[in-house]
This record gives C-alpha cells, sequence and structure tokens, in this order.
C-alpha cells in the first residue's frame, strides 16, 4: 500500500523504531526563541551536556520584544532578563542567534521560510504550537514543550508516537476577498478545537494548491487551533519558486538534488487516511470569531449566535461564558460590532504579502476617529521590504502605527497590549481570554477584514467601504521579495 | 524525575472545558528563566473572583484537578505544568487533552488521566456535594476511586503505555535516548547533505 507524504517524511527520520516504544525521530532544524529555552539551556547545565547539533539550531528574539525604541534597551526588566539569558546561552552553546536589532531578526516561523531554511521533507521542531505553520513547505513541523527543547538539544532527536493520519480537501476556487485566513477560520469552525487532535493533517485539493506560500503559511499556522499535531501541504512549483535563490536554499548539484527529492513527497494514490474532510472553497465568505476559542466563528454576514441553538450542554455554556467575556450579545449582526483596535501581524498574517493587501485596501483612506491601528511587520526583512514599497508611510497617512518586528499584540509579552473590555479587530491565531491583555476582547479576523474595519471602526470587509469618487493616487511599486 | 505509582488527595472541581494554557497561565507570567516560581501566575485571571474554585476552603489544598474536556489547548508553554505542579497539583482528571499538554505533563511528571466524560460528570457532583472529598489515582491499576456510598465514582482512565512505564519508574527522557547514541550516530551519516545548516 501507497504512503502519505506525513508517513513518507515520517519514516525518513527514524533513527530507531522498537515495538512498544515511540519511534526515536531525527530533528533536522530546531528554532529556538527566548521564552520556551531558558529552562532547557539551565538543565543541559545541570546535566553537564553539550547542544549536539548547534548546526542544526537556530535562535531568535520575537516573543516579548519591544516594538517600539527597540534600539533602545529593553525597559521592561523581566523581559531584559529573558533575552539576555537567550544571548548568554547561544553564546556558550554555540547557537546561532538573530537577536533584536539583527537584520534576520524577526518572528521564528517568519525568519525559517524567509532564509529558505525551511525546506520540504525536513522536520522541525520549536518551543512553539505555532511551528505548524512551516508546514506549508511539506515539511513535518510541530510545537513542543521545554523538556522537549532540552532533549532535542542534547539528542538531535524526539521519541514520539506515530500519529494518525488525516486529509482536508478543499475543493473548488475561493470567492474574491475570500482568504487563506477565511478558509482556515471555516474550516476550524467546523471541526471543533478538538477535531484534529491525535492527527497530522494533510491540506490538498484545487483550493490549496492555489494558494500563495504565503497562503499555506497562514492554513498550517492554524493547524494547532484545531488540535492537530501538524499541518502539511505537498510541495509542488509554488514551494520550489519561493525557495530558490533564498540564503539557506541549497544551490547547484544540491539544488537539483533537493528538487528531485522534494516532487517524491506526494501523497501516494493508494494510500490510505485515517480520516478526510471536505470542503467546498467556493462557498467561503470572510469569516470572523465572535466568542473566546478559534472554533467560536462564524461568516461576516452573519449574528453573534444564540447559545441557546446548541446541541450539546457544554457547547451551550461554553458560548454563554464566551459571549459574557465578549461582552456581546446573541442576534447582533457581527457588522455592528465596533473595535478599538486593529492589529495586523503575528505568525500567522505577518508576512509581505499581509502588508501589502492592508496597504491596498488603506491606501487614500483614513482610520476611523477612535480606533488605533497597529502594523507590526514579522520580521526585519519584512519591515525593510514594507518600506523600500512606501507601505509604512501608506499606514502612517491613514493614522495608523507602523512597529519593530516580533509576536507584538498576539499574545501580548511585550507592552503592546490591549486594556480590559478593550475590543480587537486581530490578525493573529488566538482569541482566548485575556490572550491580548487582561480582559482584552479579541476578534479573529482576515487581513482584508482586518484593514477594512480600521477604516469603518466596526467588523468590516473591503465591499463595505465607500467607494473612491476621484482616482486614489497611485500604487507604490510592487517588488518581489 | 520522581516515580508516580498512586496518589490520593483533595479533589478540585474545574466545571469549565476548552481550558487553553493561556487560562492556566497567560503570557505575562511567563518571563522567569527558573523552573519554578510559576503558582502565581496559575489560572490568573479566575484568581481574582473570590467565588472562583481554588479560592475556596478546602479546594484550595487539592491535588487532583477534575477539567471538562479539552484541557490544556493551545500555546506549548510547559510553564503551564510547572504552575500546576508549583500550586501542588499531582493528577489532572479530563476527557480530552491537548496534545502537546499532555506531552510535557508526562515529561515533567504531571499525571493526565483521561476518563469518559460521564465519569468527569459524576466526581463534579461528588466534589461539590461532598467538598474535600479525596481521589485516589492507582497508576499501576490505572484506575480512579472517590467517595463512598451512592455517588461513590470508581473507574478506568487512559494513559498510553510508554508514559505510563516512565513514569512508574521516574525516567529521565534525555538518558534513555541517549541509550541509543550509536543508532543516532549512524543516522547522521546517512542524512543527505543537501540539507541545511544554519552554522
Amino acid at each position: 500500500m501507497g504512503r502519505t507524504l506525513a508517513e513518507k517524511v515520517w519514516d525518513e527520520h527514524v533513527v530507531r523504531s522498537t515495538e512498544g516504544e515511540p519511534d526515536l525521530l531525527y530533528i533536522d532544524l530546531h528554532l529556538i526563541h527566548e521564552v520556551t529555552s531558558p529552562q532547557a539551556f539551565d538543565g543541559l547545565r545541570l546535566a553537564g551536556r553539550q547542544v549536539r547539533r548547534p548546526d542544526l539550531t537556530l535562535a531568535t528574539e520575537d516573543h516579548n520584544v519591544p516594538t517600539l525604541d527597540w534600539d533602545q534597551p529593553i525597559k521592561d526588566p523581566v523581559s531584559r532578563t529573558q533575552v539576555e539569558t537567550l544571548r548568554r546561552n547561544a553564546e556558550e552553546f554555540g547557537v546561532r542567534l538573530h537577536p533584536l536589532g539583527d537584520l534576520d531578526q524577526g518572528i521564528v516561523h517568519i525568519i525559517g521560510p524567509q532564509l529558505g531554511l525551511t525546506q520540504p521533507g525536513m522536520t522541525i521542531v520549536c518551543g512553539d504550537s505555532h511551528t505548524s505553520t512551516h508546514g506549508a513547505f511539506g515539511a513535518l513541523a510541530f510545537g513542543i514543550g521545554t523538556s522537549e527543547v532540552e532533549h532535542v538539544l542534547a539528542t538531535q532527536t524526539l521519541p514520539q508516537a506515530r500519529p494518525r493520519t488525516m486529509a482536508v480537501t478543499v475543493t473548488g476556487e475561493l470567492p474574491d476577498g475570500v482568504t487563506a485566513k477565511d478558509l482556515v477560520l471555516t474550516l476550524i469552525a467546523h471541526t471543533g478545537t478538538g477535531g484534529g487532535q491525535g492527527y497530522v493533517v494533510e491540506y490538498r485539493g484545487p483550493a490549496i494548491e492555489a494558494l500563495s506560500m504565503e497562503g499555506r503559511m497562514t492554513v498550517c499556522n492554524m493547524s494547532i487551533e484545531w488540535g492537530a499535531k501538524a499541518g502539511l501541504v505537498a510541495p509542488d512549483e509554488t514551494t520550489f519558486t519561493y525557495l530558490e535563490g533564498r540564503p539557506e536554499a541549497p544551490e547547484g548539484a544540491d539544488w537539483d538534488a533537493a528538487v528531485a527529492y522534494w516532487k517524491t513527497l506526494v501523497t501516494d494514490d493508494d494510500a490510505e487516511f485515517d480520516k478526510e474532510i471536505e470542503l467546498d472553497a467556493s462557498t467561503m465568505t470572510p469569516f470572523v470569531t465572535w466568542g473566546t476559542n478559534p472554533g467560536q466563528g462564524v461568516p461576516l454576514s452573519a449574528s453573534v449566535p444564540d447559545p441557546d441553538g446548541y446541541e450539546h450542554e457544554s457547547d451551550r455554556v461554553g458560548a454563554r461564558k464566551a459571549l459574557e467575556y465578549m461582552g456581546l450579545e446573541a442576534g447582533t449582526p457581527m457588522r455592528d460590532i465596533k473595535v478599538d483596535t486593529v492589529f495586523v501581524g503575528s505568525c500567522t498574517n505577518g508576512r509581505i504579502e499581509d502588508l501589502r493587501a492592508a496597504a491596498e485596501i488603506v491606501r487614500g483612506r483614513s482610520v476611523a476617529d477612535g480606533i488605533r491601528l497597529l502594523v507590526v511587520p514579522g520580521s526585519v526583512r519584512v519591515r525593510l521590504q514594507a518600506e523600500d514599497e512606501g507601505l509604512d508611510v501608506i499606514f502612517k497617512e491613514a493614522g495608523g502605527e507602523w512597529r519593530g518586528a516580533g509576536c507584538s499584540m498576539c499574545l501580548g509579552m511585550n507592552p503592546d497590549q490591549l486594556a480590559p473590555q478593550e475590543r480587537s479587530a486581530s490578525t493573529s491565531n488566538r482569541n482566548f481570554e485575556g490572550r491580548q491583555g487582561k480582559g482584552g476582547r479579541t476578534h479573529l479576523v482576515s487581513v482584508p477584514v482586518a484593514a477594512a474595519t480600521a477604516i469603518r471602526g466596526t467588523l468590516s470587509s473591503p465591499v463595505d467601504l465607500e467607494p473612491f469618487e476621484t482616482p486614489r493616487p497611485s500604487a507604490p511599486q510592487d517588488r518581489t521579495f | 524525575m520522581e516515580a508516580f505509582t498512586t496518589h490520593t488527595g483533595v479533589g478540585v472541581p474545574l466545571r469549565r472545558s476548552n481550558v487553553d494554557t493561556d487560562q492556566i497561565i497567560p503570557a505575562v507570567y511567563l518571563k522567569r528563566v527558573t523552573r519554578t516560581g510559576f503558582e502565581d501566575g496559575l489560572f490568573a485571571a479566575w484568581r481574582n473572583d473570590p467565588s472562583f474554585v481554588l479560592n475556596q476552603k478546602p479546594y484550595d489544598v487539592g491535588t487532583v484537578l477534575v477539567a471538562g474536556p479539552d484541557f490544556g489547548t493551545g500555546s506549548s508553554r510547559e510553564h503551564a505544568v510547572w504552575a500546576l505542579q508549583d500550586h501542588g497539583f499531582k493528577v489532572v482528571i479530563s476527557p480530552r487533552f491537548g496534545d502537546i499538554f499532555r506531552g510535557n505533563s508526562g515529561k515533567a511528571g504531571l499525571l493526565t488521566a483521561q476518563v469518559d466524560d460521564k465519569v468527569v460528570l459524576r466526581l463534579w457532583d461528588l466534589l461539590e456535594t461532598e467538598p474535600g472529598t479525596t481521589i485516589t489515582v492507582d497508576l499501576t491499576e490505572r484506575t480512579v476511586r472517590a467517595g463512598d456510598g451512592p455517588g461513590a465514582v470508581e473507574d478506568s482512565f487512559d494513559i498510553d503505555d510508554y508514559t505510563r512505564w516512565r513514569l512508574l519508574e521516574g525516567l529521565d527522557d534525555i538518558s534513555l535516548t541517549l541509550a541509543h547514541e550509536p543508532a543516532i550516530a549512524a543516522y547522521e551519516q546517512r542524512r543527505p547533505t543537501f540539507k541545511p545548516v544554519t552554522a
């Protein structure tokens, strides 16, 4: 019988397999950041161990770093200690680090692909649940805890039980204005937050193949939000074109050998998945969340649901608690919900394509009165590229704030936080209680919805915007990144 | 790691489902570089509410947490496990756990006992009717037992064989893996040369 893509990548990395024990998997790339690594390095030191493969390890600073005054010492002493600890650990153990101020600093899941380190058929881990992002390249990539970070540092392997496999086939074509983010939010609302638990998922079908690498990364990024261990897309010409010429991509004969191998990384026709789901992209519309988990979402054109409408008691209780926390009433049209802050950024939607899409909508318009628009590029290179294209000017002229690179308001570990009861439309990945700041209320949205919401002040899509009476100033020149 | 065979302690009913790791410990509490001291961040948003279960006697000294389905979803932060352990929890019982949280718990020595939905509902009723009821969790037999009389609960729980064995023996994963160092070195010899390096 044939094998699935995930099974091929898995099999290629088995160091040791014994009945009754998890497989021991080799890890091709270990990404590290300041928050989940200090205790792991400490563990190594206590046991007198070294990093086995510093040359397969890369560190950056992203989770708690400030996006203002990032060229100054970090003001928050606790964050500063954490960052300084990472710098000391990287130095002591010989790990390459892209610190704040470095050209390659940025969100760990943005810089891996950007550097060309994320390649098809690899195993990639990081002490961060959104490591699934790298699956967009046909890599098996998943988040791990700090004990596992220590394990990978010491051994370059991880004991892992073989997961089950699932296919999510998305047929049809996404309508205009409907994005990869809407696709994945629709999927999560369909499956619930636990629907993928125990599975490695392969996203496939014409709607997935039609996505750019950025779009595929957005979809894979949110695999964890419906419980999946990892999410993959089979590599194809889109993948190879994205990778060719990147700093760490193979060159010459290595490139040819790599591409020849990558082309074998597809699910065989006679392979069987443990579970299959099919969705139709052509029926999808802009999708937004109303509750406190990513599965609590509806189309933007719908209304806040009535908790009594749910079949299961636990869903009714969960929905009531969510509405109370969110300060919403059942039946309110989603488009009537007024927000205070719009956040564009994160490992879900902080890439150059996202900033271009946001700028195109904002260009020549003004942010609504009283609305804070925060635009946070995912990496320094994304920031510089955007500035080169004049996108920063567009955001600033519209009344938005243009920041330095990092995770920022996605999780509010740095000063970019929501105040209690403050409401955001956010292109990030989690609307959990307090995620963006204690008492903050988050609506997860796509980039176009975020940009249109910033202009109107209520949850909106670009079709809700007033047409221009006179032609807009010409768009900045588009350059490839 | 300390070996785990059986534990008896006061049960704490947490009547919530989808308790993600951001709820267990918000990100602002993750800035320590030590492995202990995370107790102050445990369920931080809910701890301000005097009626929250952990603010009530005798639940405040509880060591066995009984939660609804999908406990520990979301972020990979192992700090969620450490915060629970720092507070004194030895066991979490739930019908379903987030994958990364369950893995982290196994590494750190917190037992995650997966039971049927109905067992959680019965335990909640028992713990709320008779506050202070202790729950005995036996890893050797894979059973949970609580109370006596008509409301008593006795049932089995699920945990994978490998994690159970490691917890019973108190084994350290890294040492176990390093025993296979020759296999790792042999694998490294046959890795394709086109794979990227960071150095």
